[in-house]
């Protein structure tokens, strides 16, 4: 199983570091990261393995929109299936 | 990797503009609780829906948290009660209505539909002591959704049935004077009622359904009008594609999670209705969608024309991204629960005559319209009819929703909070049809119901 999370808002020092803390923390191993500036946003894109996740997916979305509200950004984590159903016949 | 691009675009639908799978409705037969005593009739009923729904919600909610996807609803409908009463020896459906409020409570959905009756072609046992019933179970419950089926392209229109739903609304409006007559908001009369759709006050689990089963009801307006406010001046070829590109989209998401609820509950998937379900919210409306192809204001030349092509375009890119699609499927347009049909009804571009014209070319009918409180019977049952002759010429549903308002007239509003929002009372013509409704009888099957 894997999910996606997305990191929008303004650049700051330690963003990756921190998120990528916390994946690690709940033994979600990060497969690929993209990121780019968009229209003056920083946007981060993450494919996580979420298999072997210590916590429920659920509970896990919940500690990264924290972290989001936290850090003034918004972090979604999503499961990667939404992204496939919708652009992928 | 999925591609960015389309990662923001996800995002950003559901952030910015409204995207979100309207209803997960759990259909649950109750032919099983049927008994000549109405107590334990209302017992099994009561254990049948918290035995198959206990975990609609909590499902739901799951669902929501792991996808990111908002699902607004959750919602249950049942075989007819008027199915179940028939075999009661005595006939008083205000008791399951009571029963059904209690398991809709107890699992937490916001609404059960299923407080029906199927008279298309006449009465059987229990029907008229329902529809009787209606405006006292809707006034002692909240959760309880009501629907009656007059007409069909097979059957015709019972007239009969119009002439008394004419009363029944009416009455029903009266015992809920005191809260915005919001019981008429739960009570739909259909022509053509499918048996599968998930959205209220409609829903009901029809007789050739499963015992249970999973449908989902997709909404995302707002999705739509961002879509073709991106495209600019645009022909109407290109606006149809952009528009069936986006109903893909968002019908994709809709059997996903559709697939999903069925598998966590252990219950059949049915259909994924494809609709475009507006919300009172500014942006999630399907008027803004007209009025973003370029009319002035909804209501005005050229709505029946844009609206069927949002429909015919909904259609097209919804049917291939579901394997099941069925329910309503097409453009909504509740007057009150849609911010820009509001707007338009305000400033009088839209009436009601325009509406009817309207309802012939998208799904469902006259829908959440609220009518001066003084509106007789039989002017309400008038309209019905009007709207069920054009939903069984045309072999499609039509629906009518009408809100008397009580002790209101023309330029008052209405106003019932959430989904069902508010709006003007909206004008109606003043000449009788008394005549023609005390009539009766059956107005035959057309044409078109002789197919085989």
């Amino acid at each position: 199983m894997r999910a996606v999370i997305t990191v929008i808002g303004r650049d700051n020092v330690g963003i990756l570091a921190k998120i990528s803390t916390e994946c690690a923390g709940y033994n979600n191993n990060i497969i690929e990261v993209t990121q780019s500036v968009l229209q003056d946003l920083f946007v981060m894109i993450m494919l996580v393995d979420i298999s072997k996740c210590n916590i429920p997916f659920t509970e896990f979305s919940d500690k990264m929109t924290a972290l989001g509200i936290e850090m003034g950004l918004s972090i979604r984590a999503m499961h990667e299936d939404i992204f496939n159903s919708m652009h992928r016949i | 990797m999925i591609n960015t691009k389309d990662i923001l675009e996800t995002i950003t639908m559901i952030q910015d503009e409204h995207l979100d799978v309207r209803t997960i409705t759990m259909g649950i037969s109750l032919l099983d609780c049927c008994n000549s005593d109405i107590d334990t009739t209302c017992n099994k009923v009561y254990d049948k829906i918290m035995r198959r729904a206990h975990d609609l919600v909590k499902t739901g909610e799951e669902i929501e948290k792991e996808y990111g996807i908002p699902i607004i609803n959750k919602r249950i409908a049942v075989t007819p009660i008027a199915m179940i009463t028939a075999s009661c020896d005595k006939k008083e459906p205000v008791q399951l209505a009571r029963a059904l409020e209690k398991a809709a409570i107890e699992c937490g959905v916001n609404f059960i539909g299923g407080y029906s009756a199927l008279v298309h072609k006449g009465f059987s046992p229990g029907d008229i002591e329902l529809i009787n019933s209606i405006p006292e179970a809707l006034s002692v419950t909240d959760h309880v959704c009501s629907s009656v089926n007059i007409g069909s392209t097979k059957s015709g229109i019972n007239m009969d049935a119009v002439e008394l739903m004419g009363r029944i609304v009416r009455h029903t409006a009266e015992l809920t004077a005191d809260k915005e007559c919001i019981g008429c908001a739960k009570l739909v009369v259909f022509c053509n009622a499918p048996e599968d759709n998930p959205f209220m006050a409609g829903a009901f689990h029809g007789v050739g359904e499963p015992d249970c089963v999973v449908n989902v009801g997709v909404s995302g307006p707002g999705v739509v009008r961002a879509a073709l406010a991106k495209a600019g001046d645009c022909d109407l070829t290109a606006v149809a594609d952009i528009i069936k590109r986006t109903a893909f989209k968002i019908t994709r998401m809709g059997q996903l999670v559709a697939l999903e609820a069925s598998k966590r509950l252990g219950v059949p998937f049915g259909i994924v209705d494809l609709s475009l379900a507006p919300t009172p919210e500014v942006g999630d409306s399907v008027a803004y969608i007209l009025e973003e192809m370029g009319l002035e204001s909804c209501g005005t030349h050229g709505t029946t024309a844009a609206l069927a092509l949002l429909n015919d375009a909904v259609k097209k890119g919804g049917v291939m991204a579901s394997s099941h699609v069925g329910g309503l499927s097409g453009a909504f347009i509740p007057v009150t629960e849609d911010a820009g049909m509001i707007n338009a009804a305000r400033r009088g571009s839209l009436t009601l005559e325009k509406l009817e014209a309207m309802t012939s070319v998208c799904s469902v009918g006259l829908d959440m319209i609220n009518i001066p409180g003084d509106t007789p019977a039989e002017v309400i049952s008038a309209i019905i009819a009007d709207e069920a002759a054009i939903g069984m010429v045309n072999s499609k549903t039509t629906a009518v929703r009408l809100i008397p308002a009580i002790g209101k007239s023309v330029g008052d509003e209405l106003s019932f909070g959430g989904l069902l929002g508010g709006g003007p009372v909206m004008p109606v013509s003043t000449y009788s049809p008394a005549r023609f409704i005390s009539r009766g009888g059956r107005i035959p099957a057309p044409m078109q119901s002789l197919k085989n």
